[in-house]
């Protein structure tokens, strides 16, 4: 089961580099955030996926799933959506003022002050 | 009561502050009454940090009571407290700097709440002793950062600003690949007791290495170190100059910071390598940077290519991980802080005054402004590492440590990248301050008055800072010695189990 998650993960990681290394500025922001699902899943990985039951105190169970990795994804994909929303403004901004959306066209000085 | 409140202090007040100031709205009076207070406050309090911690040793606060490697703590030694101390008084003359020279549009929206979130995720970041908190920590002062970059709009900021996003988030998403093997291996991420976990472990110590090499590469990328430093001349000159300033003097060293600490904490084991790569790395950092800082006659470009010297030497220094190695880098790491801002400050305010960036137009300005030009000729010096001011006791014992550590050459291009900076700085000093300006400069009115109290204040604190090197050795002492003694920073581990 974790050798599947691993892999995805890895699929998942590498499909955003593709789409990061693209020329357009909304394929960058999107695989922006399929990279962070990818780094998502591989830390649910490293917990371990199924070794036992909820991590609830109880004297009857003595084996957990461990409850960190979830802590730890869920503040990470807080931290993630607020970064696409913020970046996807940006996007607007960026069209809206420099018009165009392809980095290609982002270099050198604007001349505007 | 008050080891429990005072480590707390530096990430809630400007945290506090920034809420205050959104629910006041787009007034920029308040705005600056406000931070201008939570500035002082917060250099008071982290003064006064300073002081306990060195009485009474490393504070200690578990989060909600939690106790120690499962719950959060915040662990504040001397390191942060120093780090703290140092962000405090930057960041207060920085706000006053500002009220003359960000401009009406950006105090009504949102500037100085925007400073104060990154302050409060530098602050966290520093005094954190949990690694999962300092990425949170991290992503705090990043998102601010990303806010601060680009407001105004101004289609340069746009332009470099979103590469500057890019350039963060990826890297931030591999310190979470980092932070997943690292928990695999140890399964903790209290930073004390990952350290004391990996000192007994012996199982297969290889895949240590793999999460150092990505650690490098996350830190590498925040810091600006050799191959990852592309994006920060061209991000860093967009903005105006405050926050240059701020960006200059703080977020680069966060990176450091993070370097000297992981490195000195966790990887350990394969100190041969991995220290090597941080040793080499750091000195094509100084390399690039003074290439750089030859090239360009643009004041601003100069200035962040010294930068990024400042921060090859000071990793040069924490690569070593030795007595005399940590002392000087702590010490040059405080006085880099100091000095960049001052540089920052004295340079933006030539810029506001005569609107020219590069520093060929200019000349002669030593008969307008002989205050501003003296002061800038101290900071200069200063910078360069001439004895009396800071910069020389910080260089003499990373070089000192460089030789005995018989790494000859890293300690020859740390000595010859003084002389690279005095040059570059003595470059902007004579073509802007002596001799004619080739076409006659047209200065603008602007009141100058909090940009000059502002720059001459950071310059004053670097002379003091530099004087007082005697009187603050013991301070730097015990600051070290949580780097190249990693057991006294893990110790309050012990008192908890």
């Amino acid at each position: 089961m974790e050798l599947v998650t691993i892999i995805l993960a890895g699929i998942l990681i590498a499909s955003a580099t593709y789409l990061i290394l693209s020329k357009s500025v909304l394929r960058i922001i999107i695989g922006v955030s399929v990279l962070s699902h990818g780094v998502h899943l591989m830390i649910l990985t490293m917990g371990e996926l199924k070794r036992g039951n909820v991590p609830v105190l109880d004297d009857a169970v003595s084996t957990y799933t461990d409850p960190l990795p979830q802590a730890l994804i869920l503040t990470a994909i807080v931290i993630s959506f607020a970064l696409t929303a913020f970046s996807l403004v940006l996007l607007l901004r960026n069209y809206k003022e420099l018009g165009t959306d392809n980095t290609e066209d982002m270099k050198g000085v604007p001349h505007d002050d | 009561m008050t080891t429990n409140i005072l480590p707390m202090l530096p990430i809630i007040l400007p945290f506090l502050a920034g809420v205050i100031m959104l629910f006041i709205g787009k007034r920029p009076m308040p705005h600056r009454m406000v931070s201008a207070v939570t500035g002082l406050l917060m250099v008071g309090a982290a003064a006064f940090s300073v002081y306990y911690v060195y009485v009474n040793g490393t504070m200690v606060t578990f989060i909600s009571n939690w106790s120690a490697p499962f719950g959060i703590s915040v662990v504040y030694d001397m390191v942060a407290a120093l780090l703290v101390l140092t962000t405090s008084i930057v960041m207060f003359f920085i706000v006053i700097y500002s009220f003359q020279s960000i401009g009406y549009e950006r105090e009504k929206y949102y500037y100085y709440p925007m400073v104060m979130f990154m302050i409060t995720g530098i602050n966290g970041a520093f005094t954190t002793g949990d690694i999962f908190n300092m990425f949170v920590f991290f992503e705090v002062f990043l998102l601010a950062s990303y806010v601060l970059i680009t407001l105004g709009s101004r289609k340069i900021q746009l332009q470099e600003g979103f590469k500057y996003l890019v350039v963060n988030v990826v890297s931030s998403n591999f310190f979470l690949i980092g932070l997943a093997y690292l928990y695999s291996v140890t399964g903790s991420l209290n930073m004390a007791d990952i350290h004391i976990k990996l000192s007994n472990y012996d199982g297969n110590l290889a895949i240590m290495t793999i999460i150092a090499v990505v650690f490098i590469f996350v830190f590498a990328t925040k810091a600006g170190l050799f191959p990852l430093y592309f994006w920060m001349p061209g991000s860093y000159a967009a903005p105006p100059m405050p926050i240059i300033a701020l960006f200059g003097a703080l977020l680069t060293k966060v990176g450091v910071y993070a370097i000297a600490r992981t490195f000195s904490l966790f990887f350990t084991n394969d100190a041969g390598y991995t220290h090597q790569v941080l040793l080499l790395l750091a000195l094509l950092t100084i390399v690039a940077g003074c290439i750089g800082a030859l090239a360009y006659t643009d004041m601003k470009k100069i200035i962040i290519y010294n930068i990024m010297i400042a921060i090859g030497v000071i990793i040069v220094g924490f690569s070593m991980m030795d007595y005399a190695g940590t002392i000087g880098a702590m010490y040059y790491l405080i006085h880099d802080m100091i000095i960049k801002t001052a540089l920052f400050l004295l340079i933006g305010f030539i810029i506001y005054r005569t609107g020219k960036n590069d520093a060929a137009d200019l000349g002669g300005l030593i008969k307008q402004h002989p205050v501003v030009g003296w002061t800038f000729f101290v900071a200069a010096m200063s910078l360069a590492g001439v004895p009396p001011f800071p910069g020389f006791f910080g260089k003499l014992f990373i070089v000192e440590s460089a030789f005995d550590n018989g790494h000859s050459i890293a300690a020859i291009i740390v000595l010859l990248s003084s002389l690279i900076v005095l040059y570059s700085i003595m470059k902007i000093f004579i073509k802007v301050f002596w001799g004619e300006p080739a076409q006659p400069i047209e200065l603008k009115n602007i009141k100058s008055d909090k940009l000059l109290f502002a720059a001459v204040g950071m310059v004053i604190v670097s002379t003091v800072f530099g004087l007082s090197a005697d009187f603050l050795f013991p301070v730097f002492e015990m600051a070290a010695e949580s780097f190249y003694d990693p057991s006294s920073y893990s110790n309050y581990l012990m008192g908890v189990e």
